[in-house]
């Protein structure tokens, strides 16, 4: 890949940019480790209810997650790092959505998708938790009931971003 | 030490080596017990299966659900009747239209009115649209669970066909709220009619070609036939109705028996089955789809201009709209005539759409067939703007019931294909 | 048999049948429900499919909790519904119905869960939707919906059993 399309990257301009345009990559560790992370993101399947099917379909060929190494929905939360909540999460579900997340190592992010899992959405009642940022740390909300794809997409866009914002090591 | 593995009848009882081993480790050959599920790819949802293994083979099982319970019905008691039609949609969420035309009838019913016919015309068409885009989800995640994963890949591109439609015909591709108490929200728009003709010649084939894949595969055929038998006896005295009823020989559909939104108009046949295990319920599945196309086209024959509301000013749903500039609204000679030229029709709307339409007391239950069964409303009312009591009798949850029985003395890798073949939605069992 | 038919035919056996919109309701204590539903069965009526059980709570009324059973014949395709009216304990008594139709354990479980409701001879009767160290009943009337107060720039908005209207 072509270096200039590296983002964070500097290409000298002394005597060594012409070994630098033929491939010659300078970064710090963090970004070049972010970039990593970015782009190699595999989500845990916590798919509840119909913003999961939306989550399926953002899979699926039409709108195609592959494209960003993201197709490979891990049954075991051990080998993921994002975890897409997808769905209302009820009072009875809430521990175990809590422990997932635990049982993912570091690093890992969150996606709250939809309103349901942002906020309560329309339900606002006894049998849901009003928002999963209740329980675990949200990095990125997408609102919408359910959202589409697309916009399922743009909000792992954005993450992705903040991810190489962030740029750590740890 | 020989372990061979029986005794001729007479021999001094020389110990197998397995029974040596036990002893000597202090290994106990009891059941084991495992979890499946509440979050786990295969389990269609959040469902969580109690399994009691011993070695590979159940011997025991308990389905745990409400982990997506999400006090659906209770809500409804504090809305208006109109705006329940968003809160049932979302319980069964693969199929929505059947849940809001199952609680419209009900509503219907109690007030005592009947949607004009073009809009029971484009409730049929949507409402079967919807059950082959369910079935192709069946498709595409029973495929992925029993390794078929391309079936996936093809199932969800098929069902973004259809969503197009949805979205043309109601701003939205899930969760629609379209079909409301005395009608659909809004007519057709010019082109929809076009495109599902279109939309039509393409399932055809498309259909053809999940059956050239998997009808004669022999991997789909060992994983799939002789998993999950449930005859029809246990089906009806477990009370399962869908597919699973019919894959056992029991053709009952209840747009045959108690037809609805006059469909006994429509030609179509009822899919039956005897084989009563999952191979049974996917050739079932399959050639519904296939009827579903049959009535989507004579609905689309059936189309004659008309009125998509009630005339009824006190339980029409008083939205004009069309679209506008800005995307969608209310159309501008409306707009005019409430705002413009009169107070009373202005304020007839703003209560209306406030407050809602008041429903005299009684009580009534309506059936209709969902793709996955026998989806019931049973609605009271109290005579007030806010339903007293909304039970909705979800075929999944009853079907669910049954899912011991299925997977009982089978092998654990079967329990996913019986589990499959149920075709649970965890919305509906929840609510 | 049309539902005409079959009210005329109830009247026969029971006091409270009513034929309202197309649909025949007939009421019965608790004490009689299972003779009432061993009756309809063997009968030339033939309801051997239960399609739905629930209940529903009117606080003002007495009885309180009304159980509805809603019965079909697969041979006649007609539907009934059965409805039993508990008095307003905290713990009202049923007998269970799953003996003679195996597919009301679920629904039984539902409605103890949701109303408080006992169905005697249940073989298990637990909480099925809400998790099962909860407390309440949570659809019987005197239970708020439990909603939270909505917090926008400039506004608070109430739960919906809270605002008035």
């Amino acid at each position: 890949m072509p270096a200039e399309l590296v983002p964070g990257v500097q290409i000298g301009r002394g005597e060594d940019a012409e070994e630098v345009r033929r491939g010659l990559l300078l970064t710090t560790l963090g970004k070049a480790v972010a970039w990593a992370r970015k782009n190699s993101m595999w989500p845990a399947t916590f798919g509840l209810a119909c913003c999961a099917i939306e989550m399926m379909a953002a899979g699926a060929g039409d709108y195609d997650l592959g494209r960003w190494g993201m197709e490979v929905f891990r049954a075991s939360p051990r080998q993921a790092d994002l975890m897409i909540v997808a769905g209302r999460v009820s009072q009875k579900m809430a521990p175990v959505l809590r422990q997932i997340y635990d049982q993912m190592p570091e690093p890992k992010w969150v996606i709250s998708m939809g309103v349901c899992a942002s906020s309560g959405g329309m339900f606002n009642n006894y049998g849901l938790v009003p928002g999963v940022d209740t329980i675990v740390p949200v990095d990125v909300y997408v609102p919408g009931c359910p959202p589409r794809p697309e916009m399922l997409m743009y909000g792992i866009l954005r993450l992705h971003e903040k991810v190489q914002r962030e740029a750590r090591i740890t | 030490m020989t372990s061979s593995p029986g005794r001729p009848p007479g021999s001094p009882s020389t110990p197998t080596s397995t029974e040596i081993e036990t002893r000597s480790m202090g290994v106990r050959e009891d059941t084991m017990i495992i979890n499946m599920g509440p979050q786990h790819p295969s389990t269609h949802g959040v469902l969580r299966l109690v399994l009691e293994l011993e070695g590979e083979v159940v011997v025991g099982c308990r389905p745990v659900v409400g982990y997506l319970h999400t006090g659906i019905e209770k809500n409804m008691e504090y809305r208006t009747w109109q705006q329940g039609s968003t809160f049932v949609t979302r319980a069964d969420y693969l199929s929505p239209f059947f849940n809001e035309l199952g609680y419209c009838l009900a509503a219907e019913r109690l007030l005592g009115v009947e949607a004009p016919p073009r809009a029971q015309t484009i409730r049929i068409l949507v409402t079967e649209l919807n059950r082959i885009a369910s079935h192709l989800v069946w498709l595409a995640t029973t495929g992925l669970e029993l390794g078929a994963i391309s079936v996936m890949l093809y199932g969800f591109r098929e069902r973004e066909t259809i969503l197009d439609i949805f979205e043309a015909i109601t701003g939205l591709r899930m969760n629609h709220a379209y079909i409301r108490i005395g009608g659909v929200v809004m007519d057709l728009p010019d082109d929809v009619p076009a495109r599902v003709e279109r939309l039509l010649n393409t399932l055809d084939s498309r259909i053809g070609e999940y059956e050239d894949l998997l009808s004669g595969n022999p991997i789909w055929h060992q994983r799939t036939r002789g998993i999950g038998v449930l005859r029809a006896e246990d089906c009806l005295r477990l009370g399962v109705t869908g597919p699973m009823l019919r894959a056992a020989g029991v053709a009952r559909d209840i747009r045959r028996d108690e037809p609805y939104c006059g469909i006994e108009k429509y030609e179509f046949d009822v899919p039956v089955a005897d084989s009563a295990d999952a191979f049974g319920r996917y050739e079932v599945r399959i050639e519904e789809m296939r009827q579903s196309l049959r009535i989507v086209r004579q609905s689309l024959e059936r189309l004659r201009p008309g009125p998509v509301m009630v005339e009824d000013p006190k339980v029409r749903w008083p939205a004009q709209l069309s679209v506008g500039p800005d995307g969608i609204g209310n159309s501008e000679e409306y707009v005019r005539h409430i705002m413009n030229e009169s107070m009373e029709a202005l304020i007839h709307h703003f209560k209306i759409v406030t407050q809602g339409v008041k429903v005299p007391p009684g009580e009534a239950y309506v059936p209709v067939e969902s793709p996955r069964g026998e989806l019931g409303y049973y609605v009271v009312s109290d005579g007030g703007q806010h339903p007293y009591r909304v039970h909705i009798r979800d075929p999944s949850f009853v079907n669910l019931q049954s899912v011991p029985a299925l997977v009982t003395g089978g092998l654990v890798a079967d329990v996913v294909a019986a589990v499959a073949s149920v075709d649970p939605v965890m919305g509906g069992v929840d609510r | 048999m049309t539902p005409e038919d079959l009210f005329g035919r109830l009247r026969t056996r029971f006091a409270d049948v009513v034929l309202a919109r197309g649909e025949v309701s007939v009421s019965v204590g608790p004490k009689e429900l299972l003779a009432a539903l061993e009756w309809l069965r063997d009968e030339d009526l033939g309801f051997d499919f239960l399609s739905d059980l629930t209940c529903s709570d009117w606080p003002e009324l007495e009885p309180r909790y009304w159980v509805a059973y809603h019965l079909l014949s697969l041979a006649q395709g007609h539907r009934l519904r059965v409805k039993v009216g508990l008095a307003g304990d905290d713990e009202p008594h049923v007998p269970s119905v799953t003996a003679r139709y195996p597919t009301a354990d679920w629904f039984e479980r539902e409605a103890f869960d949701f109303f408080g409701v006992v169905f005697d001879g249940h073989p298990d009767l637990r909480r099925i939707e809400m998790p099962e160290e909860w407390t309440g009943h949570p659809l019987r009337k005197t239970e708020p919906l439990a909603g939270v107060r909505t917090r926008f720039v400039g506004a608070s908005i109430p739960p919906p059993d809270r605002r008035g209207t």
